[in-house]
């Protein structure tokens, strides 16, 4: 199990979920035991510079594709596997730069986390209805441009408007945000890659 | 002339082939994202299949086929007295500074700071004062400007500060059509604009396979004013666009034609240039490198691929991703501009450029400026100038090295060679050491002011740029904006 994540083989990992499954081993030990330390062999690797993006979306698509086959026998265990905390992350309005924000998504819904991808262009008022809807616990906000990031200042404050900034905890992305500008609005944190992203979200719901 | 010339070619006539065939099918299936409904309209008019729920049109071959019939294969850009100064088609290749960066390189401090109007001005000032360039660009985004008027206001400065013609672009509609009624009153007329055109636009499709609705009717009205477009498509290979670098030419192909389609069903004839900025995408970061050998491949292919059509063509090179301007800036800057002049693009556009496009450099500037004409150098290749190759240059000589006293050298050195500035380091150490022991960059710095000082600004009818000012002024203020920022004119 740990090799197919390393491997990013979606379609090994699936399989062999459903091997255990037929095996009557326990679905949340197959995921915490087998899969989750390949994720984290991948996370490590990535940091240390032998391993690549395209290997870590594809570990995340191989952990999703396994944990689509075990999460429902869990439940009709009447079992639920933790989950870290509840994300809702998109690019910020004005914004239509993807790649990073669905990367950090990815790698947020493979560690654990239930993520809501609004997708870019996101109007703040979105972000924040979402948040309500769903009770999140963090919101990502993405922004590639100097003239967008202005925005992550207007979700804080809109947050902060709406009596949430308390309970939701709010991370920011892209290549113009510095720890100056999280700090300047009020924001949680930020990072600078998907890993850090996850390590980040982790540390936050954490505190909250 | 005997000369050979050698065009950097990468495909076999069959590989060009299956790339425009690949490309076709594209159109078909998945088709295109037309966001536009003008443009939805003009295609199913035409014979494309629209669906209205999705945008997602399907246009058959024979259109965009069509549509490259009526394409011209030549055309002019017009300098400020309406001279033709850069001619887009053929082999014939040109060089302008890369446009809309948001940052400024400080050439004292190494920090990117936001630009404004005075950084604009200096970078159109050395631009304006070196040969290398055929055309200005609207380099920077002036930041303390409404961004309601940003565009017009840096083609503003473009024609206020430079006689050459103009590469630029614009992120809003109405914004287009008031640079269409800048441009027209220098020319003397919306249709004096369209006979002589003194600037091109810069039109982008989303990748993948999408045109969104600001770029599709940018390519409509840009058609029927007959100002010429110009298409910058941009698959990132492996994120926004397949890995495989022929992968990514065909997308950009895809993307390419069915804007061409839109835009010649507009205004059937008017010009447009098959142009782009791709990059891979960067495996570790995440990023876009625009100095990486395998983004020149892309362009190198995709031009081979516009000129096997026989369009004029334009790319993305010179730039460097490094964050000061240093070795790998040097690097990166020089052998991709090679790259872009052996493949015969009609127009290079990325000089000055840091950090994956976002930082200008007026040092880099001049720098990069060495590195180009050291590429036109290189085009201009080996030329026969004497009637005996060498026999008659040694009548007299007499084993001796007594070259430089003939008639001949002096008369032809200055065609054999050429004659770098002082950026480029060619004394003795003792001499180097004696001018303090600068590294480029420092000497850069210097010509930089040099140039500046030495720089004068186009005389043009005071009535005229009064007009403008006034234009702009009260644009303006509509934005937001009581007074435009001074300037020293």
């Amino acid at each position: 199990m740990t090799q197919a994540i390393l491997d990013g083989d979606p379609e090994l990992a699936e399989s062999l979920a459903r091997q255990a499954l037929e095996s009557g081993l326990d679905p949340l030990e197959a995921i915490n035991q087998g899969f989750v330390p390949g994720l984290d062999e991948v996370g490590a690797q990535f940091s240390t510079g032998e391993m690549f993006l395209p290997d870590l979306v594809l570990a995340a698509e191989a952990m999703k594709a396994a944990i689509a086959v075990l999460e429902p026998a869990m439940t009709q265990q009447g079992r639920t596997r933790q989950i870290l905390g509840t994300v809702v992350i998109g690019t910020i309005e004005g914004d239509i730069h993807d790649i990073g924000k669905t990367l950090v998504a990815t790698m947020l819904a493979a560690s654990g986390f239930a993520v809501h991808d609004l997708g870019v262009n996101v109007p703040i008022k979105t972000f924040i209805e979402t948040a309500q809807r769903v009770n999140a616990d963090l919101i990502g906000a993405s922004a590639l441009l100097t003239t967008t990031m202005v925005k992550q200042r207007d979700l804080v404050d809109a947050l902060e408007a709406a009596g949430l900034r308390s309970k939701i905890k709010v991370m920011v992305g892209g290549a113009p945000v510095t720890a100056e500008w999280v700090t300047e609005i009020g924001a949680d944190g930020f990072s600078r890659d998907a890993i850090g992203a996850v390590q980040l979200a982790k540390t936050l719901v954490a505190k909250a | 002339m005997d000369s050979m010339s050698m065009q950097l070619q990468f495909l076999t006539p069959e590989l060009v082939d299956r790339i425009l065939d690949e490309a076709f099918q594209l159109l078909l299936e998945p088709g295109v994202q037309v966001q536009s409904p003008q443009a939805q309209a003009l295609l199913a008019s035409a014979g494309a299949q629209v669906d209205q729920a999705s945008s997602v049109t399907r246009i058959p071959e024979a259109i965009v086929r069509h549509a490259l019939a009526t394409v011209p294969h030549d055309f002019d850009l017009y300098d400020q007295t309406g001279e033709p100064a850069v001619h887009y088609g053929g082999s014939q290749v040109h060089f302008d500074p890369g446009s809309s960066g948001v940052n400024m390189l400080d050439p004292e401090t190494l920090e990117h700071y936001p630009a404004q109007t005075a950084d604009l001005v200096r970078l159109i000032q050395v631009a304006e004062s070196l040969p290398q360039y055929a055309a200005q660009s609207t380099a920077v985004v002036c930041n303390e400007v409404p961004k309601a008027i940003g565009d017009l206001y840096r083609l503003y400065l473009a024609l206020l500060y430079s006689t050459k013609p103009v590469v630029t672009g614009a992120f809003a509609i109405p914004t287009t059509d008031t640079m269409f009624e800048m441009l027209a009153l220098y020319a003397g007329g919306r249709e004096a604009l369209a006979q002589k055109p003194r600037a091109i636009f810069d039109i982008c499709p989303t990748p993948p396979l999408i045109w969104s609705d600001f770029g599709a009717s940018g390519l409509i009205a840009l058609a029927q004013a007959r100002v010429p477009a110009q298409i910058v498509s941009m698959p990132l290979a492996g994120a926004a666009g397949p890995v495989t670098l022929l992968g990514s030419v065909v997308q950009h192909a895809a993307e390419t034609l069915s804007g061409i389609t839109i835009h010649q069903l507009a205004g059937p004839g008017s010009p447009i240039v098959w142009g782009g900025a791709p990059a891979i995408f960067d495996m570790r970061h995440g990023t876009t490198p625009m100095g990486a050998i395998e983004t020149a491949l892309i362009d190198a292919t995709y031009a081979q691929v516009g000129k096997s059509l026989g369009l004029p063509t334009h790319a993305y090179l010179g730039a460097s991703d490094a964050k000061i301007v240093d070795a790998q800036a040097g690097l990166e800057s020089g052998l991709t501009a090679l790259i872009g002049a052996q493949a015969g693009i009609n127009m290079i556009s990325g000089a000055g450029m840091l950090d994956f496009l976002a930082c200008q450099s007026a040092e880099k500037l001049v720098i990069d400026a060495e590195g180009i004409a050291m590429a036109q150098r290189l085009l201009a290749g080996i030329q026969v100038q004497t009637a005996t190759l060498a026999t008659e240059l040694f009548t007299g000589i007499d084993f001796k090295a007594d070259f430089l006293k003939q008639k001949i050298t002096r008369q032809l050195f200055r065609k054999e060679q050429y004659l770098p500035s002082a950026v480029i380091e060619r004394g003795s150490l003792r001499e180097w050491q004696a001018n303090g022991a600068q590294d480029a960059f420092a000497r850069a710095r210097i010509r930089v002011q040099e140039l500046i000082s030495s720089y004068q600004r186009p005389a043009v009818d005071p009535a005229l740029e009064r007009e403008l000012q006034k234009m702009v002024a009260s644009l303006a203020k509509s934005a937001g904006m009581a007074q435009l920022p001074p300037l020293d004119l």
